[in-house]
């Protein structure tokens, strides 16, 4: 038995499209996921990932490479015979059936012994919190209902996997985000691998253990949520992730920090600390988060960005300040709530002074490629 | 404006709406049955026509208890009920068997090819049953099409009756009827979520599982609705058996015209046409029955 419960190597699939031509969806991807990890696949719509998902269940054929569960290779298998089930993005549950033989249905397919089926019904309603409701038909729920009959189907068998296609992507706001927490939960206490398929940045960061971001049918990055956030591997990454300011252009060593020049004349100083260390003269783009700002006097110490005003949001938590430098480049900065004295003056001026942290400061090469090359180099 | 008279205002308004159509069917829909439903129980005239007087021999002839003073109880009345129950259903089946397939083959065709296809279905619209019909007749006679095939490839040595048989019969409803089947079905297959299918193979079950408890139990209505708008007309239908059956296979439809037209027994018409009405809404207060209980979907108070 090996370490991983599922492993995908050099998977590929590409799809024909109606009006001619064909779209690769898949780009030899290998993929390892740990027994009993929460890994989430990240990405916008059409990078690959319900396809890469479909792959692992079983709906998707490969054009080449292979598909690993638990060891086994189960490329060739279809969904009906592979030891995972999913959660669909509609929930799929069976209309003409009630909630009852909606969960049961995967042990009546399996023939097992009324009894045990009945019981286990009850204990996996139970254990999504909807105990008692079997009688029920689908359409008489509530969505955060279904979903969670959904989720009960899916886990009623025992899977050594469980799959979960955008399923949460249906619910209102605050449903969302209980549910988050009761998946994550859920996931602990079943001790059994998820792979959560999300196009929302931030449920990705809240649940998993590790995260996969995929752009046109490769793996950009995979790591923990902490990772991918503070050292994106390249500029699709960190704008996906997060709100970012980008500072494309040429980068020199200064003293033990680097400074970035780009082409209107702004000065990005970062310490690169752990990170990737470009040469004198390579290019390179800095990334500032914009919680990483703070608004500071004229007369502060370490690096700073002047900029205009144009915009200031309140959103309960913090400030978000939306204004230029004076060559036009856009900046986003996130200013905590407490501040607000200083951001009504700013405000008032039109005119704010952000200061940064030059280790808080994490540099990209211009192409991510590259990227990947000199990190492993 | 108050409550009242807004309600008011919408029952005049659905008067106005549904008055019209109401009026035509009381007219000429109720009216016509009423009076063969009286006919039925009258005393068939001796030159045709009814005398005005209650006689219930007119059922006793067809279901055995005629009053043999003036009428004779006659088997084959109910051999032709049951022939024609027979061949109804068996329509019901031959064009669902055709239909069913067809449905799920022409739902997964890109949009054009799906529109050209129910355009193809609907074609025979076009076209007059009368001269469809003679068209069967041309292939189905002695000398006709199939028999020159049959007897050119040496698969028979001797041209077969295939028409005026129930086999021609059969054929030429199931021709009649296929675009009824049709469309109900096809309905219901192309509203069919193929999700739902990919969440019972995702949890396990084979393609055979599948049908039989997924797709079939969703696309049950169509497969009802269908039968019941083919069963019907089937059941008493007279142009296919008058033209294909000919004078040797009767069915219910023919004996009723020939006794309205030929032997002049409007009474007696009237009681056979009764009988039809009878089975038919047997099958409607089913199919009814079938509805409501998957209609049952109120939320259960306890």
């Amino acid at each position: 038995m090996g370490a991983h419960i599922v492993q995908l190597e050099r998977a590929t699939k590409a799809f024909s499209l109606p009006e001619g031509g064909t779209i690769t969806a898949l780009q030899g991807i290998d993929l390892d996921v740990e027994r009993n990890e929460f890994l989430t696949l990240l990405g916008p719509s059409g990078c690959g990932k319900t396809t890469l998902l479909h792959a692992i269940s079983g709906f998707v054929q490969l054009d080449g490479g292979k598909v690993r569960i638990d060891g086994e290779d189960v490329s060739d298998r279809p969904p009906h015979r592979r030891p995972v089930n999913t959660v669909f993005q509609n929930y799929a549950l069976f209309p003409h059936m009630n909630v009852g033989n909606n969960v049961g249905y995967a042990l009546d397919i399996a023939g097992t012994e009324r009894k045990e089926r009945n019981q286990r019904v009850g204990a996996a309603l139970e254990l999504v919190g909807l105990a008692g409701l079997e009688n029920r038909l689908p359409r008489q729920l509530s969505g955060g209902q279904q979903q969670r009959v959904a989720l009960a189907r899916a886990i009623i068998a025992r899977p050594k996997l469980l799959l979960l296609d955008e399923p949460l992507s249906a619910l209102d706001r605050n449903l969302r985000q209980a549910m988050q927490i009761e998946l994550k939960t859920l996931q602990a206490e079943l001790g059994i691998s998820f792979i959560f398929v999300t196009h929302d940045q931030e449920e990705a960061l809240t649940m998993s253990d590790r995260l996969a971001v995929l752009n046109k049918g490769v793996i950009q990055q995979i790591d923990t949520p902490r990772t991918v956030y503070d050292r994106p591997t390249n500029a699709f990454v960190a704008s996906f992730i997060g709100a970012s300011n980008l500072f494309e252009g040429t980068a020199a060593r200064s003293g033990g920090n680097t400074l970035v020049a780009t082409a209107d004349g702004l000065q990005i100083e970062a310490a690169c600390s752990g990170g990737w260390k470009p040469g004198d003269g390579a290019a390179a783009t800095a990334l500032i988060r914009p919680e990483q700002f703070s608004l500071v006097g004229a007369g502060a110490k370490g690096p700073t960005i002047g900029i205009d005003i144009e915009q200031v949001v309140f959103t309960g938590l913090n400030f978000q300040i939306h204004g230029h430098t004076p060559s036009g480049r856009k900046i986003v900065a996130i200013i905590a709530a407490v501040r607000q004295a200083d951001v009504a003056s700013a405000e008032a001026d039109g005119k704010a002074r952000l200061g940064y942290d030059p280790a808080a400061v994490h540099l990209l090469p211009a192409d991510g490629t590259q990227a990947a090359a000199e990190m492993a180099a | 404006m108050s409550a009242s008279t807004l309600r008011g205002r919408r029952r005049t308004q659905l008067g106005i709406l549904l008055g019209p159509a109401s009026a035509f069917l009381a007219i000429f829909f109720l009216c016509p049955l009423l009076i063969m439903l009286v006919y039925s129980f009258l005393e068939p005239g001796l030159y045709g026509g009814a005398e005005w007087a209650f006689y219930p021999d007119n059922y006793g002839r067809i279901l055995g208890f005629a009053n043999p003073e003036f009428e004779d109880y006659d088997p084959v009345y109910i051999a032709i009920f049951l022939r024609s129950l027979k061949i109804a259903l068996i329509t019901v089946a031959a064009t669902l068997l055709v239909c069913y397939p067809a449905a799920f083959q022409i739902s997964r065709l890109p949009d054009r090819w799906k529109n050209f296809a129910l355009f193809l279905i609907t074609l025979p619209f076009f076209a007059s049953l009368i001269v469809r019909l003679f068209i069967w007749v041309l292939i189905l006679k002695k000398t006709g099409f199939a028999n020159m095939v049959l007897t050119g490839l040496h698969i028979v040595s001797h041209p077969l009756e295939l028409i005026y048989t129930e086999g021609a019969i059969i054929v030429g409803m199931v021709y009649v009827f296929i675009p009824f089947m049709f469309l109900p079905v096809y309905a219901s297959v192309e509203k069919l979520d193929w999700s739902l299918v990919r969440a019972s193979q995702d949890l396990g079950a084979n393609g055979f599982q599948t049908f039989w408890r997924v797709i079939f139990p969703l696309t049950l209505p169509g497969v009802v609705g269908g039968s019941i708008i083919v069963f019907i007309p089937a059941l008493g239908n007279f142009i296919v058996p008058a033209v294909l059956g000919g004078a040797k296979v009767m069915m219910l439809g023919n004996l009723i015209e020939q006794q309205f037209l030929g032997a002049r027994n409007w009474p007696f018409g009237a009681a056979l046409a009764m009988l039809v009405m009878a089975a038919v809404l047997a099958i409607l207060f089913f199919y009814i029955r079938f509805e409501a209980r998957r209609g049952d979907d109120a939320p259960v108070l306890r």
